[in-house]
């Protein structure tokens, strides 16, 4: 399938005054049309800047983005203008955040933000944005969608309030939805629900996804291929069930060790990764990940792995992956 | 709890828009009773400025040398002035002026600080830094002084006046206005609007400003009885409004002081008129302040 966008080699960083801050550094992967990835890391290993780099809505002046491509339908985003990257943001490239409960603006009604992005980015009148509006709620599973346009967003729920983000994103066609950390503030049946929405969509209507999320689970019900981030990189990369079934780089393995699971007798503690992740202004001059690696040799400390390919693209960024291949997941 | 009659009812209230709106306006007045008599006085201000030329029994310019000076009694209720013009004419007439310069100023003021003040927070950075240190140069000057500089470049009359009184005010609201955009700035509401691809000015004006409704408001209604204030003081100075338009300022000066044992009248009545104009703003103000704060709600 054709390649929708291809980030290649990004550095984005921050200067702060305890000095540069690392958060992206040299990141690259793709996304195809229509298929859903999934970026995975804990907090603070660079996942939300990485998409928000992708939309060029890093926090100037402190951060920037240094270097690499990022190439969306064969243009490089980092070389448009302003101008042009408006129209690409909400109508090529659509977000949905964090918090349904503060994502909207409390003093509009729910029609006038759905119309909105509508009316400036596909030129409709007021009527037409209206019915498409209608149409929208309704495909996000909102009862009563023409009663709700004039409500506000204090009068959803949670996840009516995620459903209409869902709707925002749709509007105006999207080719690709950046879900950052789509379902974190939705308790569990919601974020179920929410989740299949955006899958379901995403098959219908052909939208490819990118989906940020430090929930393994969403990753294997959802992905289709997965990258895993620490420190700022891209550590391991493959489909979703290599990543599960055959995790070849030890940061992978101890996320997976540390899931609680349903179908195994209750242990009494869960296996944690010691230690902390490392500090991004200052780091290691190896694998970031070696200080708290329990598979650690020499080489690890002083030279910064290779990214070394597996069968057909599963990579990993470690020394000593082709001997994780008989590691027990769980 | 028991599901009481009146339960039911404001259930039935809170679904209608304008039963709230009276629900609303009911309330303010149980609770804040000196705030209700501010409204009062405001709305009779208001009314007499619309019902003036019925109101007035003279025209507020007609001279009547006859009657020059001449004590309240039956003809001229509150007596004349040097010109024999009715003083109660002219107060009634003069409303209209206090009013027009006090709702214009303030809302001049009031609506160009908050766009300032709005824009500054949302750009923030180096354009925040800059706007903010011209406010606060501009905020270091008084009122007063600030609006005589004005009255010096742009001379005197009835829209100069608005300006002189409107620009020392701008500052003033900006800086209420950008505390309060700073935090609507962090919202991800504002992340996801530019991330909907709007530009910076529909950020603002659509986005940001309608979220800083109750700090607006606030100085605005603040700054009412405070440009009526300085209108009158502008006026008396002889730098605001100009001979021989009714205006409370105005009456107060000249003659008024020359004969102000003989026909104290003449600036008294004028003077009564302008204190109770601004405190009446003044009571509404406050009131309307601490209603909107959520802080000093009670319940």
């Amino acid at each position: 399938m054709a390649k929708l966008l291809e980030v290649k080699n990004l550095q984005t960083q921050f200067l702060t005054s305890a000095g540069v801050v690392r958060a992206v550094d040299g990141v690259s992967y793709d996304v195809d049309e229509g298929e859903t990835v999934a970026l995975v890391g804990e907090s603070g290993c660079g996942k939300s800047v990485s998409a928000l780099s992708i939309m060029r809505l890093v926090a100037e002046p402190a951060g920037r983005i240094v270097g690499g491509e990022i190439v969306f339908k064969g243009r490089d985003l980092l070389k448009l203008s302003e101008e042009e990257m408006r129209d690409v943001r909400g109508r090529d490239i659509a977000m949905i955040f964090q918090e349904p409960m503060t994502s909207l603006n409390p003093v509009l009604t729910i029609g006038r933000q759905l119309t909105e992005g509508l009316e400036i980015h596909l030129g409709m009148g007021p009527a037409a944005a209206s019915a498409r509006a209608i149409e929208l709620l309704g495909l996000v599973g909102i009862p009563d969608p023409a009663r709700r346009l004039a409500q506000y967003p204090h009068q959803f729920s949670g996840g009516m309030r995620q459903r209409m983000m869902v709707a925002m994103a749709l509007g105006c066609n999207p080719a690709l939805i950046l879900a950052d950390e789509p379902t974190t503030a939705l308790d569990v049946t919601i974020q179920a629900q929410v989740l299949e929405l955006l899958q379901d969509l995403s098959r219908r209507l052909g939208v490819a996804m990118l989906i940020i999320t430090h929930n393994l689970g969403v990753v294997a019900r959802y992905a289709d291929r997965v990258n895993v981030m620490y420190a700022g990189r891209i550590i391991e990369r493959g489909t979703a069930a290599e990543i599960y079934a055959d995790p070849r780089h030890p940061y992978t393995l101890g996320l997976l060790r540390s899931v609680p699971r349903l179908d195994e007798p209750i242990r009494a503690k869960l296996d944690p990764i010691e230690g902390q992740p490392p500090d991004l202004s200052r780091l290691p001059p190896g694998c970031a990940f070696a200080p708290r690696c329990a598979y650690r040799v020499e080489r690890c400390t002083e030279v910064p792995p290779l990214a070394a390919c597996g069968a057909a693209g599963h990579m990993s960024a470690c020394w000593v992956s082709a001997s994780l291949a008989k590691e027990p997941v769980a | 709890m028991a599901v009481t009659k009146e339960t039911l009812e404001s259930i039935a209230r809170a679904g209608k828009p304008r039963a709230r709106w009276l629900q609303a306006t009911y309330d303010f007045a149980r609770q804040r009773p000196l705030g209700a008599i501010g409204a009062m006085m405001i709305l009779v201000m208001v009314l007499v400025a619309l019902t003036a030329n019925w109101l007035a029994p003279y025209d507020a310019l007609t001279t009547d040398y006859g009657a020059m000076l001449s004590a309240p009694n039956a003809q001229h209720w509150l007596g004349t002035d040097t010109f024999g013009r009715d003083v109660y004419s002219r107060m009634v007439f003069g409303s209209r002026t206090a009013l027009i310069v006090g709702l214009g100023a303030s809302f001049i003021g009031a609506t160009f600080g908050a766009l300032i003040g709005v824009a500054s927070a949302y750009f923030g950075g180096r354009i925040d830094m800059i706007v903010q240190r011209i406010m606060d140069v501009l905020i270091s000057f008084p009122l007063i002084i600030l609006a005589l500089a004005v009255v010096a470049i742009l001379g005197t009359g009835l829209q100069n006046v608005i300006f002189a009184i409107a620009i020392p005010m701008i500052p003033r609201c900006a800086r209420v206005v950008r505390s309060s955009a700073l935090a609507v700035r962090e919202m991800p509401y504002v992340d996801a609007a530019r991330a909907a691809g709007f530009t910076d000015a529909r950020i603002v004006l659509r986005h940001m400003l309608p979220n800083v409704m109750a700090p607006y408001l606030i100085m605005l209604t603040a700054f009412l009885g405070q440009a009526i204030l300085l209108e009158a003081s502008l006026s008396f100075l002889g730098l605001g409004v100009q001979e021989p338009v009714a205006a409370w300022g105005l009456m107060l000066r000249g003659a008024a002081i020359e004969f102000a044992e003989t026909a104290p009248w003449m600036g008294f009545f004028p003077g009564l008129a302008i204190s109770l104009a601004v405190f009446g703003f003044n009571l509404f103000g406050d009131s309307l302040r601490d209603a909107l704060d959520p802080r000093l709600r009670t319940q």
